[in-house]
């Protein structure tokens, strides 16, 4: 399988990306890691014109600390989140999750800003950077805007970039010291998309929820906050009749398509089941 | 299309050549470079048969461009015997072990084992296990060839290889 004719570029600066991208128009498309883009050229199923690729480029690479937050590069591959201490401290969530993604090979290419800006549904970081109140930072022609991850996601494959926008780094909050935190997965097989999946962060006091926060993976067509059910553990012990009514909160807002990962009755099962251990997981390492 | 050109080193060679842009990588070492040893199985960034080391990574050569291999160092599996033309420790695990029926699956296992015991010297079983999680071999069922890099990790750590008891 081979992809159809492009011509390639390679910019070295965000600016030159950005001017690349505006003045090639629709044609055009920036590439990341690739992994998702590149399947989907050789099927014939994405023919841009134009690919920049986006390795050229120095300062969209890297993980700093910037006051509370964790700010990371959009081409930090996800290789690189699981190699860094400052994720394994600060986040141990996100390095959870990333070992989540694909393979290993895919590891090594496949960025977290490619992984965020698609908008497949079926991808592990959304929902993980809604729960975690993330934030995106998006740079066009106009200059740099910043909208919430809960405020990115529109439909599948549907996102707040603008044509000609590059998102360029990830700014998120670094939870509370002590916080408990779970990333569930049901997937078939290493490498698959998730059944269903949820992601929780919480703290407790006490023994009782204080704050939580879920989200929940390709069980809609966008990832999904379930407030109601986060809201549902707080000032509770996380007893049997608490993590029922979560469960079932988070289920009534899951609406995934039936695939070859099963039928919509089975799905939102299992995202309740996966709800209902990312709590009680989460509740057992918070501090 | 235009070609570019490109230069890169592979097993310890500048190479050259001139690729359209769509050119896959493993299409480059396979066609250009007539390096065969590199296999393409499912084509869909599934299997692991075309993976090489690029940089220090184990990369699945038919998800990557050649125009975005310029200027890198990559390993394939004909780079793998020791410099006097011996098997190296892998081979000789993979012989050893018999951690091949078919050998189609065997230069990417080879390739991803190398990068896997380059980032640890000793990993458990569960760690080999999700360390060649993106390579599929449908003769041995893993078990062989899970063997084999145990076997190639005591002989580079330079202690007995003893299988474990099943």
């Amino acid at each position: 399988m081979i992809p159809g004719s492009f011509s390639y570029h390679r910019p070295a600066s965000v600016a030159d990306a950005v001017k690349l991208l505006s003045d090639l128009g629709e044609d055009a498309r920036p590439l990341a890691g690739g992994h998702s883009l590149v399947p989907m050229m050789k099927l014939r199923l994405a023919t841009p014109g134009h690919l920049i690729d986006l390795h050229g480029i120095a300062a969209l690479k890297g993980i700093s600390r910037s006051g509370n937050n964790l700010v990371i590069g959009a081409m930090t591959t996800q290789h690189e989140l699981l190699a860094s201490d400052d994720v394994a401290k600060a986040m141990p969530i996100l390095h959870e999750a990333a070992l989540q993604i694909a393979d290993p090979q895919v590891r090594y290419r496949g960025t977290i800003g490619g992984n965020v800006a698609n908008g497949d549904p079926g991808n592990d970081m959304p929902a993980l950077m809604m729960t975690l109140g993330a934030t995106y930072r998006l740079e066009g022609a106009g200059g740099a805007r910043d909208v919430a991850a809960a405020d990115f996601y529109q439909g599948a494959y549907f996102t707040a970039l603008e044509p000609g926008e590059i998102l360029t780094s990830l700014s998120i909050p670094v939870p509370a010291a002590g916080h408990g935190y779970a990333y569930e997965k049901l997937k078939r097989k290493v490498g698959d998309y998730a059944t269903a999946a949820a992601a929780v962060v919480l703290t407790m006091s006490g023994g009782k929820v204080v704050t939580c926060s879920i989200g929940l993976t390709n069980v809609h067509e966008t990832p999904l906050l379930a407030a109601d059910a986060a809201k549902a553990v707080i000032g509770t012990s996380l007893d049997a009749a608490t993590l029922k009514k979560a469960a079932a909160a988070a289920e009534a807002i899951m609406a995934p398509a039936a695939d070859a990962r099963g039928p919509v009755e089975y799905r939102k099962h299992v995202g309740g089941i996966m709800v209902t251990r990312a709590l009680q997981r989460a509740a057992s390492v918070a501090k | 299309m235009a070609k570019t050109h490109v230069t890169m080193k592979v097993n310890g060679a500048e190479v050259e050549g001139l690729v359209e842009p769509r050119t896959l990588l493993v299409h480059f070492i396979r066609e250009n470079l007539q390096m065969t040893g590199t296999h393409i199985g499912c084509e869909t960034t599934h299997c692991g048969a075309c993976t090489v080391d690029i940089d220090g990574m184990s990369v699945k050569s038919c998800t990557m461009f050649a125009v975005q291999a310029e200027g890198s160092d990559i390993t394939t599996v004909e780079g793998m015997a020791n410099a006097d033309g011996t098997l190296s420790a892998l081979q000789e695990g993979f012989r050893m072990m018999h951690g091949l029926q078919c050998g189609f699956c065997t230069p990417g296992m080879i390739m991803r084992a190398h990068r896997l015991l380059k980032e640890n010297a000793s990993p458990s079983e569960q760690e080999i296990r999700m360390g060649i999680s993106g390579n599929i071999c449908r003769c041995t069922g893993y078990q062989n060839i899970v063997k084999a890099i145990q076997y190639a990790a005591a002989k580079i750590n330079g202690v007995e290889f003893r299988e474990a008891a099943e």
